[in-house]
C-alpha cells in the first residue's frame, strides 16, 4: 500500500511538470495547428539561462535567501524564453504560415537542432550540478511515503499555472480573441483580431510555461544539460495527444494521466506479467495506454474539438 | 675508382654493423591529441620505459644483439583515426604492437592487426568484446568489465550485505555489466531481490527506485555512467532509502562527487579496474624510475603499458625470435612477474590475475580500499 501510495506521488509530480509542457504545445496546435518540436529545447533554455542567472546572482549578492535566487533565476529565465519563443515564432513559423503542413514541422524539428546545438556551444557538453535551493529532505507525508518540498513546489507551482492560464484564457479579452483565433483566425481578424500579434503572444506564453518547467525539472534532479529538453518534450506532446491536443483541459489530464501510467507501469508491470516484462518496457506501457486511447476516441481524452481540423 | 671502393666498403661496413645491432619496432598507439591526450601520453611512456631498460640490458635474439625501437602514434581516441594508424604501423614493419587506449578504437584496430599476423596487447581497454572476437593475437594486461562486473557481485554480497538490487541503462556497456554483477552477487552467496531497468537519458528514477524500496535491500548496483548516477543518489535520500550504492567504472569519477552533491557519503562506492600504483608490487620502485626517466608522475595506465611492453620482448627472448608467427605461443604463455602483478593470459587473451580496486567516498573524493 505504501509502494502504491508513493508510486501515485511519483507519478503526480512527473505528470504535473509534464502537463504544464504539454500546455505549451497544446495552445499552438490549438492556433496554428502546428506541432513546435521545439518547445523542448525551450524548456532546456530556461533551465540554464536559469542556473547562469542564479550563479550570478550568488556570486555578486552572496547571503541572501535561498529561495530569493530561485526566483531571480525564474524571473531571468522567464523573459528570455519569451523572447526565444516570440523570435522562433517570428522568423521560422510566421513566413510559413499558409504553407503546406508538412513545411513548418520540419522547421520545427530543425529549429529543435539549432537551439540544441547553440546550446551545446554556449554552456558545453559536461552536465552541470544545478543548485537546489528548495528543500530536497524528504518529508514523510504518510506513513512510509515520502515528499520532498521541492516535489511539491513542483506540484503547486504547475496547478497555479495551470489555473493561471485557463482564467487567462476563458475570462479575458485577450482569451476570447484567442479562443477566436483557433477558432478561424481569417474570420477572427475580419472581426477586429489581430491575429498576428495573438499567435506571437501564444508563444510568447507557452514558452514562460516552459521556462518555469523547465527550472522545476531542473531544481528537482538537480542537473541541466543541453539534452534535458528531448525527453520532457517527447513525453508532453504525447501527453498532449492522449489529452487531445487542441484542449487545454486535456492536455492537463493527459500530462498527470501520463505521470502515472508510466510510474505505476514501472513500478508493477513485472509482477503483472509475472515477470515476462520488466521495467525497461515502461515506455512501451505508456505508448501501448495512449494507442489504445487512440483507438477508441481518435481525438484523444477529451479533444473532441479537434475533429474538424486533424 | 678508389673512392668507389671506399663508399662500398664503407656500406659494408654499415651493414655488418646493422647485422651485429639488429632494431627491432614495437608500435604504440594512445590519444596524444584531445581530451585524454595525458592519458595517451602516460601509456606510451610507460611502453617507452620498458623498451628503454630492456635495450640497457643488452638482450640477444637468435644470435644476435638486437635494439628495440618504440614507435608511437597518436589515434585521437577517434576509432577510424585508429584503424588508418593502425595500417601505418603494419606498413612500417612493427613486430607488436602495445594500444589502444580505448575500447572504442582497439576494437576495430584489432582486425588490421589481426589480418598481418602481429600481436596486440592494450593496457586500459576494458570491454569484453575485445578478446571475444576469435582473433588469436590480441591480448590485455588489465581486468575487463566482466572480471570487474564480477567483483562489484562478489564485493556487494560479502562486504556490503546479502540483498543485492541491480539497476542498468540498457547501454552495451551497462547491460553487460549488469548481467556480471548478477552472477557475481550469486557467487558471492548474496540474493538478486530486483533488476530494474532505465536508459541513458534519462533523469527520473522515483519509479524503479520506489518498487527496489519495497524489496528492502541491502545494496543498490547502478550499472551506468556518471551523468545519471548523481540525480540518481540523490533520489535515494528523497525517498528514505538507506541501503549501500556501488557502481562501475563509469561512474568512480570526479563529475558524480558534484551532481550528487550532498547526497553522495561513507555510503557510496565504486569500482575501477586496475589497482592504485602504490599497491601494486612493482608500483613503489616504477614511480621513482618513471619520474626519474619523464620528470612526471604516473597518470594511470602507464604501469599497465609498461608490462604489455614487456610482455611482447619477454615472449621474443623465450621464442629467440622476433617473427610474430614464431613468438606468438610464447606470449600466449607468458608467466613473469611485472610491474602490476603475474603477466599470463587466459585461452582468449584477457589477463589471468586481473584486479579491480573497490573505492569509498570519503572526505570529498574516492579512496581505494584495501582489496
Amino acid at each position: 500500500m505504501q509502494t502504491l501510495l508513493q508510486q501515485i506521488v511519483n507519478g503526480l509530480v512527473v505528470g504535473s511538470v509534464y502537463a504544464v509542457v504539454a500546455l505549451g504545445y497544446t495552445m499552438v496546435y490549438g492556433i496554428l495547428g502546428l506541432i513546435n518540436f521545439a518547445h523542448g529545447e525551450v524548456l532546456m533554455v530556461g533551465a540554464l539561462v536559469a542556473l547562469s542567472a542564479i550563479t550570478f546572482f550568488q556570486s555578486v549578492l552572496p547571503d541572501l535567501h535561498p529561495i530569493a535566487y530561485f526566483v531571480m533565476g525564474l524571473l531571468v529565465a522567464m523573459p528570455v524564453c519569451m523572447a526565444v519563443g516570440y523570435t522562433i515564432e517570428r522568423t521560422a513559423y510566421r513566413r510559413l504560415r499558409n504553407a503546406p503542413r508538412l513545411a513548418p514541422l520540419i522547421t520545427a524539428i530543425g529549429v529543435s537542432f539549432l537551439l540544441q546545438t547553440l546550446a551545446m556551444i554556449i554552456w558545453g557538453r559536461n552536465y552541470h550540478s544545478f543548485p537546489q535551493l528548495i528543500q530536497t529532505a524528504p518529508i514523510e507525508i504518510v506513513a512510509g511515503v515520502f515528499m520532498t518540498p521541492v516535489q511539491m513546489t513542483t506540484v503547486g507551482v504547475s496547478a497555479a499555472m495551470m489555473i493561471g492560464l485557463v482564467i487567462l484564457v476563458t475570462r479575458t479579452n485577450m482569451g476570447r480573441a484567442m479562443r477566436a483565433t483557433a477558432e478561424n483566425h481569417r474570420v477572427a481578424s475580419l472581426m477586429g483580431v489581430d491575429t498576428n500579434r495573438i499567435i506571437a503572444l501564444t508563444f510568447i506564453i507557452g514558452s514562460a510555461l516552459a521556462a518555469v518547467a523547465g527550472v522545476m525539472i531542473a531544481s528537482n534532479y538537480g542537473v541541466a544539460h543541453y539534452s534535458m529538453g528531448f525527453l520532457p518534450g517527447l513525453k508532453a506532446f504525447t501527453a498532449a495527444v492522449l489529452g487531445g491536443i487542441g484542449n487545454l483541459a486535456g492536455a492537463m489530464v493527459g500530462g498527470i494521466v501520463l505521470g502515472l501510467v508510466e510510474a505505476i507501469g514501472a513500478g508493477y508491470i513485472e509482477t503483472w506479467t509475472g515477470g515476462w516484462l520488466n521495467s525497461s518496457y515502461q515506455d512501451i506501457f505508456a505508448f501501448l495506454i495512449l494507442g489504445i486511447v487512440l483507438i477508441f476516441r481518435p481525438t484523444g481524452l477529451l479533444g473532441e474539438r479537434v475533429a474538424d481540423r486533424a | 675508382m678508389k673512392q668507389t671502393v671506399i663508399a662500398l666498403a664503407l656500406l659494408g661496413l654499415g651493414i655488418s654493423a646493422a647485422q651485429a645491432q639488429e632494431v627491432i619496432k614495437i608500435g604504440h598507439v594512445g590519444p596524444l591529441t584531445g581530451n585524454i591526450a595525458h592519458l595517451g601520453k602516460d601509456n606510451e611512456n610507460g611502453a617507452k620505459l620498458a623498451v628503454e631498460e630492456y635495450n640497457a640490458k643488452g638482450i640477444k635474439i637468435g644470435g644476435k644483439a638486437v635494439k628495440f625501437e618504440l614507435i608511437g602514434e597518436d589515434d585521437a581516441a577517434d576509432p577510424k583515426t585508429g584503424t588508418t594508424v593502425a595500417q601505418r604501423l603494419v606498413d612500417a614493419g612493427v613486430k607488436g604492437v602495445v594500444g589502444h587506449l580505448n575500447s572504442g578504437t582497439t576494437i576495430p584496430a584489432s582486425r588490421i592487426y589481426d589480418q598481418a599476423g602481429i600481436p596486440v596487447i592494450t593496457p586500459s581497454a576494458t570491454n569484453p568484446k575485445l578478446t571475444q572476437q576469435g582473433y588469436k593475437a590480441v591480448f590485455r594486461t588489465i581486468a575487463n568489465d566482466v572480471q570487474q562486473g564480477a567483483v562489484i557481485g562478489k564485493y556487494s554480497a560479502q562486504k556490503l550485505g546479502k540483498k543485492v538490487a541491480i539497476i542498468d541503462d540498457r547501454t552495451a556497456y551497462g547491460q553487460g555489466l549488469a548481467d556480471e554483477v548478477d552472477k557475481g552477487v550469486k557467487a558471492g552467496g548474496g540474493q538478486v531481490v530486483a533488476r530494474e531497468f532505465t536508459n541513458n537519458q534519462a533523469t527520473d528514477f522515483m519509479a524503479i527506485l520506489t518498487k527496489i524500496k519495497a524489496t528492502n535491500p541491502d545494496v543498490i548496483v547502478y550499472s551506468g555512467m556518471d551523468a545519471q548516477g548523481g540525480p540518481m543518489l540523490k533520489q535515494l535520500k528523497q525517498l528514505g532509502i538507506n541501503a549501500k550504492w556501488i557502481t562501475g567504472d563509469g561512474g568512480c569519477t570526479g563529475e558524480i562527487i558534484k551532481l550528487a552533491g550532498d547526497a553522495i557519503n561513507a555510503n557510496t562506492y565504486c569500482t575501477q579496474a586496475g589497482l592504485p600504483l602504490d599497491q601494486m608490487p612493482g608500483g613503489k620502485d616504477f614511480k621513482e624510475r618513471f619520474k626519474k626517466k619523464f620528470g612526471a608522475d604516473v597518470q594511470i595506465y602507464a604501469p599497465y603499458a609498461y608490462d604489455a611492453a614487456a610482455a611482447i620482448i619477454e615472449a621474443m627472448k623465450k621464442a629467440n625470435s622476433s617473427d610474430p608467427a614464431k613468438y606468438l605461443a610464447a606470449l600466449k604463455s607468458s608467466n613473469f612477474k611485472g610491474v602490476t602483478g603475474v603477466v599470463a593470459f587466459d585461452d582468449k587473451g584477457d589477463i589471468k590475475a586481473g584486479s579491480v580496486t573497490v573505492y569509498q567516498f570519503e572526505n570529498g573524493a574516492w579512496k581505494a580500499l584495501k582489496n
